[in-house]
C-alpha cells in the first residue's frame, strides 16, 4: 500500500537553532565544508483505503505543520522507495 | 458573588495547581476543568496553565488545541470570555489561532529558568488592568520554547494596536522578537504570556507578589463587565 509522506520544514526566514547546533558540531567530526543544516520532520501517513493527497494536505495544514513558521510538501511514496529510503 | 475562574488540566500540565492557587489567593473560586470535557461549568474566565500538554508532541500546544475543552474555549473567547494562557497555555492559544504568531525553540537552545523583569505595555486587557502603564514587574520565566516569532506585518500591527502586553527588560531570555513576553487579541480578553505570574503570588515561594495583578485584574474586569 502506498503511503503519503508529508515533509515539514521551518520557513527559510525562521531561525533553526537545532540545525545550527548540528552544523556547529560537524567540525568535531572533521567535516568543514557544510554551510548550513536545517532540521525538519517527515511524517508517513497510511490511509485505510486509497491514499488521498487532498486529505493529507488538509491534515498537514491543520495539524502537522504550523503555517506561521513552517512549510510542508505532500507526496505519494511507493513501498520499495520507502525501503530504499530506510536502508 | 465570587467569580469562578476555570483552570484547565491537560495531560502533561504542570502549573494547573499553582494557577488554581493564584486564583484563590486573588479572591476568586478556582474551578478545575478537564481537557476531555467540553463543558466550562459556568466559569467567568479561564486560565490555560503551563506545562507540556500531550508531551509537547509534534509542536508545543499543537495537540492540545484539538482537545474538546479547547473547542468550547475558542467559541467562548470569541464571545468575550477572558482567557489567560501562561507558557504552554500561550503556545496553545497561538496554535488555536486565538493569538497570532508562534513560539519556537529558544534561540540559544537552553532552557531558561530565572526571575525576569517585565514591563507592562498594555493595561487595557482583562488581565492587566490593575497595573500602571510602563510598570515593571518581577515574575519567573521558565521555558525551552518561548521565542515569540511572527512576520513583520503582524508584529507591526501588534505594536500599532497596543497589543504587546509585556516585554522583557534587562535581557531577553529566549530571543523573542521585539522582546515580546505577552500579547493580546484585538478585544483584549485573550492574553498569552510566556513568564509565570502564578509563581509570583506569595512571599514564601515567589520572587515578588507582582503576578497577583494578573488575577486581580480579571476580577476587576468581571465586576465591570456587563452580566
Amino acid at each position: 500500500m502506498p503511503r503519503v509522506v508529508v515533509d515539514v520544514m521551518l520557513k527559510p526566514e525562521i531561525l533553526d537553532p537545532q540545525g545550527q547546533a548540528v552544523a556547529n558540531a560537524l567540525p568535531r567530526l572533521g567535516v568543514n565544508d557544510v554551510a548550513s543544516v536545517r532540521i525538519g520532520r517527515r511524517i508517513e501517513i497510511e490511509f485505510t483505503g486509497e491514499p488521498d493527497l487532498d486529505r493529507a494536505r488538509e491534515i498537514a495544514d491543520k495539524l502537522l505543520a504550523n503555517p506561521v513558521i513552517e512549510d510542508f510538501t505532500v507526496r505519494l511514496v511507493e513501498a520499495d522507495e520507502r525501503a530504499e529510503a530506510r536502508s | 458573588m465570587t467569580a469562578r475562574v476555570g483552570v484547565v488540566t491537560f495531560p502533561g500540565s504542570l502549573d494547573d495547581g499553582d494557577a488554581a492557587r493564584a486564583v484563590r489567593i486573588a479572591g476568586a473560586e478556582p474551578v478545575r476543568l478537564w481537557h476531555g470535557d467540553p463543558e466550562l461549568h459556568g466559569v467567568d474566565a479561564v486560565v490555560l496553565p503551563g506545562g507540556f500538554s500531550y508531551g509537547d508532541y509534534l509542536r508545543c500546544g499543537a495537540i492540545a488545541r484539538f482537545a474538546p475543552v479547547m473547542e468550547t474555549i475558542v467559541d467562548a473567547a470569541a464571545g468575550g470570555l477572558p482567557v489567560l494562557g501562561i507558557c504552554n497555555g500561550f503556545q496553545i492559544l497561538c496554535e488555536a489561532h486565538l493569538l497570532p504568531g508562534a513560539l519556537t525553540r529558544n534561540q540559544h537552545l537552553h532552557f531558561r529558568n530565572r526571575d525576569q523583569i517585565l514591563r507592562i505595555e498594555s493595561t487595557g486587557t482583562a488581565w492587566t488592568n490593575t497595573f500602571q502603564p510602563g510598570q515593571e514587574v518581577l515574575i519567573p520565566v521558565k521555558n525551552g520554547e518561548g521565542c515569540y516569532v511572527a512576520d513583520a506585518a503582524t508584529l507591526d500591527a501588534l505594536e500599532a494596536e497596543g497589543r504587546v502586553v509585556a516585554r522583557y527588560v534587562g535581557g531577553n531570555p529566549n530571543g523573542s522578537q521585539r522582546d515580546i513576553a505577552a500579547i493580546t487579541n484585538p478585544a483584549g480578553n485573550v492574553v498569552g504570556i510566556m513568564p509565570h505570574p502564578e509563581h509570583a503570588v506569595e512571599a514564601l515561594t515567589g520572587p515578588s507578589l507582582d503576578g497577583l495583578g494578573f488575577f486581580t485584574s480579571v476580577l476587576k474586569h468581571l465586576v465591570g463587565a456587563p452580566a
